[in-house]
Parts: structure tokens; C-alpha cells; sequence
């Protein structure tokens, strides 16, 4: 800063480690609570500290089943998460680049109308429409396949909008120079467009895998057989299976599981993350 | 205007996946959602009926409608203001350290990543009436702590789970906004002897007011349509309709009270309220594109 206050500077540092205290207060509870007994949770009684119980309920539900009426082992629906998760995000980013790269580099009649059809469901979540997409999905066979997982959710248009904003920065020159050249468009596309949108697709990648590993309505509706399952919806079957006997430990441990991948590659890449979310403004 | 590639059907086959999938999980419901707000149908979908605008005039007189809105201006506006300021205090706190800001931003941007169902699970256990320790502290600081019966506590509950999630995307943002503040600014106010509050008050704040107005509509529309799991995971919309928000109550006339045709209306409903949100925000980005 300008000036040396070294008050400011101290209070800075308190108030930052304060705020970080208080959002990672959750998660130690839950730490602290995966490693207890289920019957150490009693009226007016919840573990402050670990107890020797961790490994036990970490290995149940890792290995053999979550508890609480899910009968399915977390690593299995891990497996689901991941299937759902990658292809949300591949899916996605694949026909967003295309439609983007049709958009921007060419000239047909209705592009416009094109244009804005796909933009219309920019940010509409599928929660908004949730019976009719359910009966369409329904209509088409598609409950409980990781079709019926992952293809409503690709259906935004959130990647093109970027892919758009991002294509029309490039240069006409450069399009100009590659044509001469006796660049083709699927030359011009491979050998140039997709190494220049390259940090943008790593970036687009964070965020859509978070997006589609913390899908929650969506795969809790639409899979009824276990096989199908996701991390994230069990949660939900795991709270309301039992009444008043929830095993608190299985279930925060599942929680601290399901929220692992995610934040892994949201610290790993860190950098890509800020700059997918800071430049691109979503 | 960029330099075009001249094909007539390359660019409709490079379409095709994102309009079919489009096609055929959005417009096909969107359509089907407008088709049901004009019928009445019984629950297991043998018979319908067609009765004009009744969906609608039903919605717009039920009470429970109107509350329901009011729950979710009251819910989306606590989650914007209350993530909104502790993260611009984070972030201001974060901007003036040159060390170890990298470790800050690390240890406070990772709950961006927790599903909202998941984070309301991690506070319900904090705050269970019977044995979350926050509870039991405000028990013996004299407050009766218990979300499943005072619809006010629900409320406070399910804002505090989401605005959680919020505040690293919040901080993040401000922290970019922060560091485009000039310098030169700032040092000019500071030899004129203005203090860091007054600095912060009279330039800073200001200059960040895109940056604000940009939050506000994000985190708007997060309170809006992205905290379902938040409310289901925890409350249910419970106690009563303390904390039905809008988009909850699609889901639960549809799938829980079976009123197809109303919940059709509502998503009707809904998607004007987007339509008009997604202009508004369009609008900002273009303009703020234009400008930079």
C-alpha cells in the first residue's frame, strides 16, 4: 500500500484469517464428525474434537457402502460423478466450439436466428423447466442411462457466448493470411483457432466440471436404479431414507468425499480458474 | 467484421449438435411447459382438458404465490448483500497485503467448488437444534435456535449455506476490480492526507461500482435458480412456506403435488423472469466490452 500503518496491516491480516477460519469452519466440523461413533451424536452432544473412529467409517463408505439406505460404496458413485462430470464438460465444450466457430467465421442466411435461438438458454438452469425436460427425457427412454445424465444439461449456451466473444477478438488478418495461404476452414480451425482458444478451453474445463460433478436435481429425478447414481444427489437419499436416525458420520464423511474432486481441481488450477472466471465475466 | 469462410453447408453441419440438443432439451420442454400451463391434468397424465388461462389466474390470485415471491426477493437480496460485503471486506483486507496473497486467495476461493447441496448439509449440522454446537451456543446465549418450527431461522439457515458458497466468487471478483484501481489515484489522495477509509470511500469504492452492479445480477441469479440443492438438502422449502423460493415451488407442485398445469404456469413464469434478467445482464456485458 502507499503509506506503512502497521495497525492496518495487522488488522488486515486478522480479519483474512478470521474470514478464512469461518469458511473452513464447516468443513472441520465435518472432518471432526467423520471420525466418530454414529452414536456419539445425541441430543446435546456433538464431538469437538476426532475421535478413533475415522478410519472405520471412511473405509464403510469409501469401500461398502455409503449407509443411510444407499447401498452403493462412494468409489462406485465417484465413478458416476466423473462419467457425468467429463461428459457435461467435453460435451459441451466440442459443440460449443463448433457452433461458435459456424457463427463467426461464416456467413449464412439466418445466422442470426441461430445465434440467438442458442443464446435464449444462456443461464436458464434446467430447475426452471423441470417437469417438461423430465417427461421429454422420460419420452425418449433416456431415465436412468448416462445419456439421460449428461446430454439435457449440454443443451447451454453459456461456452459458445465465450467461445463467440473470444473468435471475434481474433484478428481478420490473420483469417485473411491463412486462407492465402490455401488454408481450408477445417485447417484454419485445427491448426489455428483451437491453439489460440487454448487457455480459454482449460479454463471453460474448471468450471464445467465443477458445474456438472455438483449436479444435483437433475441425476436425483432422472436415476432410480442405483447403478446410475451420483455423489452428490446420494447425499439427499442418504438424509431422507431414515427419519430422526441419520448416522451424521457416513454422511459428512460422504460429504467431505463428494466435495474432494472438485476443490482439487479448483486449487490445482487456481490460475486458469480466475482467469476463465475474471475475463470471461461468468 | 471478420474475414469469412465462403461455404453454404459447412457451417449448418458445425450447428447441427448444439441445435439439436438445443432443439430437443430446451425448446421441445419449453414448448411443453407452455403447452401444460393451458390445460388441467390429472396426476398420472390419462386426461387433460383445456382451460385457457385458468393456470395463470389461479397462480397470480394464490397467496402462496405471492409469498413465495416475496421469499425469494427477501432470500436472493440477503444472499447478494450479505456475500457482497463480506467478500468486498476480504478482498480490500487482501489487496492491501503484497505478502502471502496467493495463500489468501487459495485458502478463500475453494468453497466456489462445493455443490450447494453439500453446503447446506455442512451448516444443518452446525446449526441442528438438538446437537450443532452454534445451536447449542445460542441456546445458552439465551436464543432458541430451531429451523425445523421458526420459519425466520429456516431462512436465516439456508441464506447462510448459500451465501457461504458465494463469497469466494465475490472476492475474486473485487480483488480484479481492486487491482485496476490506478495507483496513481490512490497515492495522489494520500499525499493530499486522505486516509485509507476516506481513499477507500471517495475513490475506490466508486471506481469499483461496474464491478458491484456485475456481482449484484450474478449473485441474483445464483440465489435465484442455483441454490435448489441448498433448500432441498436442508429445509425442504420448510417450515410451512418459509423458505419456498420460486424455483422450489416448481419443483414441488410438479413433482411432489402432482399440479402439472400449474407448475407449467409457473415455469412459464420463470422463464420470462430469465428472458428479461439475461437481456439486462447481455446489455451490461456488451456495453462494459465496448468500454474496456
Amino acid at each position: 500500500m502507499i503509506e506503512n500503518r502497521p495497525w492496518l496491516t495487522f488488522a488486515s491480516h486478522a480479519t483474512l484469517l478470521t474470514g478464512i477460519a469461518l469458511v473452513a469452519l464447516p468443513v472441520w466440523m465435518a472432518l471432526v464428525a467423520s471420525t466418530h461413533p454414529a452414536s456419539a451424536f445425541g441430543v446435546g452432544h456433538i464431538p469437538l474434537w476426532f475421535g478413533d473412529a475415522g478410519a472405520e467409517t471412511w473405509g464403510t463408505v469409501l469401500f461398502e457402502k455409503a449407509g443411510n439406505g444407499v447401498e452403493t460404496p462412494v468409489w462406485f458413485m465417484m465413478l458416476n460423478s466423473l462419467i457425468m462430470a467429463l461428459g457435461i464438460t467435453f460435451g459441451k465444450i466440442a459443440i460449443s466450439l463448433l457452433s461458435a466457430y459456424a457463427i463467426v467465421f461464416f456467413r449464412f442466411p439466418f445466422r442470426n436466428l441461430c445465434f440467438w435461438i442458442i443464446f435464449m438458454t444462456l443461464m436458464l438452469p434446467v430447475e426452471v423447466r423441470i417437469v417438461p425436460t423430465y417427461e421429454v427425457v422420460a419420452n425418449l427412454d433416456l431415465l436412468n442411462s448416462y445419456t439421460g445424465l449428461t446430454l439435457p444439461l449440454i443443451a447451454s449456451a453459456t461456452a459458445t457466448f465465450l467461445f463467440r466473444q473470444c473468435f471475434l477478438s481474433i484478428p481478420g488478418e490473420l483469417v485473411e493470411a491463412a486462407r492465402m495461404d490455401g488454408a481450408g476452414p477445417w485447417r484454419f480451425f485445427f491448426d489455428i483457432l483451437l491453439p489460440l482458444s487454448r487457455t480459454n478451453i482449460a479454463a471453460l474445463f474448471v468450471i464445467l466440471f465443477i458445474y456438472g460433478w455438483n449436479q444435483y436435481l437433475w441425476p436425483l429425478l432422472i436415476t432410480t436404479d442405483d447403478a446410475y447414481y451420483t455423489l452428490v444427489m446420494s447425499i439427499k437419499r442418504m438424509l431422507s431414507v431414515t427419519d430422526g436416525d441419520i448416522a451424521w458420520n457416513q454422511i459428512m464423511a460422504t460429504t467431505l468425499l463428494a466435495m474432494l474432486p472438485p476443490v482439487a481441481v479448483v486449487i490445482g488450477m487456481q490460475k486458469l480458474f480466475v482467469k476463465g472466471l475474471v475475463d470471461s465475466e461468468k | 467484421m471478420t474475414v469469412t469462410f465462403p461455404h453454404k453447408v459447412l457451417p449448418w453441419l458445425l450447428l447441427l449438435p448444439q441445435l439439436l440438443v438445443t432443439a430437443i432439451f430446451f425448446l421441445w420442454p419449453a414448448e411443453q411447459a407452455l403447452e401444460q400451463a393451458f390445460y388441467r391434468e390429472d396426476a398420472f397424465g390419462l386426461s387433460r382438458e383445456f382451460i385457457g388461462l385458468e393456470n395463470f389466474t389461479d397462480l397470480f390470485t394464490d397467496p402462496l404465490y405471492y409469498q413465495s415471491m416475496l421469499t425469494t426477493l427477501v432470500f436472493s437480496f440477503s444472499v447478494a448483500i450479505v456475500g457482497m460485503s463480506l467478500a468486498l471486506l476480504l478482498a480490500v483486507m487482501a489487496d492491501r497485503i503484497i505478502r502471502g496473497k496467493l495463500a489468501y486467495q487459495t485458502l478463500l476461493i475453494w468453497p466456489y467448488a462445493v455443490a450447494p447441496a453439500l453446503a447446506g448439509v455442512l451448516w444443518w449440522i452446525l446449526f441442528d437444534p438438538s446437537m450443532g454446537p452454534i445451536a447449542l451456543w445460542l441456546k445458552s446465549a439465551g436464543i432458541h435456535w430451531n429451523h425445523y418450527l421458526d420459519g425466520n431461522q429456516a431462512m436465516i439457515l439456508v441464506v447462510i449455506a448459500s451465501t457461504w458458497k458465494q463469497i469466494s466468487y465475490n472476492f475474486l471478483f473485487f480483488l480484479a476490480g481492486l487491482q485496476a484501481v490506478p495507483r496513481s489515484l490512490i497515492e495522489a489522495a494520500a499525499i493530499d492526507g486522505a486516509s485509507p477509509f476516506k481513499r477507500f470511500w471517495t475513490i475506490v469504492f466508486p471506481l469499483l461500482s461496474p464491478t458491484t452492479f456485475f456481482l449484484l445480477v450474478v449473485n441474483l441469479v445464483y440465489a435465484f435458480f442455483e441454490t435448489f440443492g441448498v433448500i432441498d438438502a436442508t429445509t425442504k422449502g420448510g417450515p410451512g412456506q418459509s423458505t419456498t423460493t420460486l424455483v422450489y415451488k416448481v419443483f414441488d407442485d410438479g413433482f411432489v403435488g402432482l399440479d402439472l398445469g400449474g407448475s407449467a404456469a409457473q415455469s412459464v413464469v420463470l422463464m420470462a423472469i430469465v428472458g428479461l434478467m439475461t437481456v439486462i445482464q447481455f446489455r451490461f456485458i456488451e456495453r462494459r466490452v465496448q468500454y474496456s
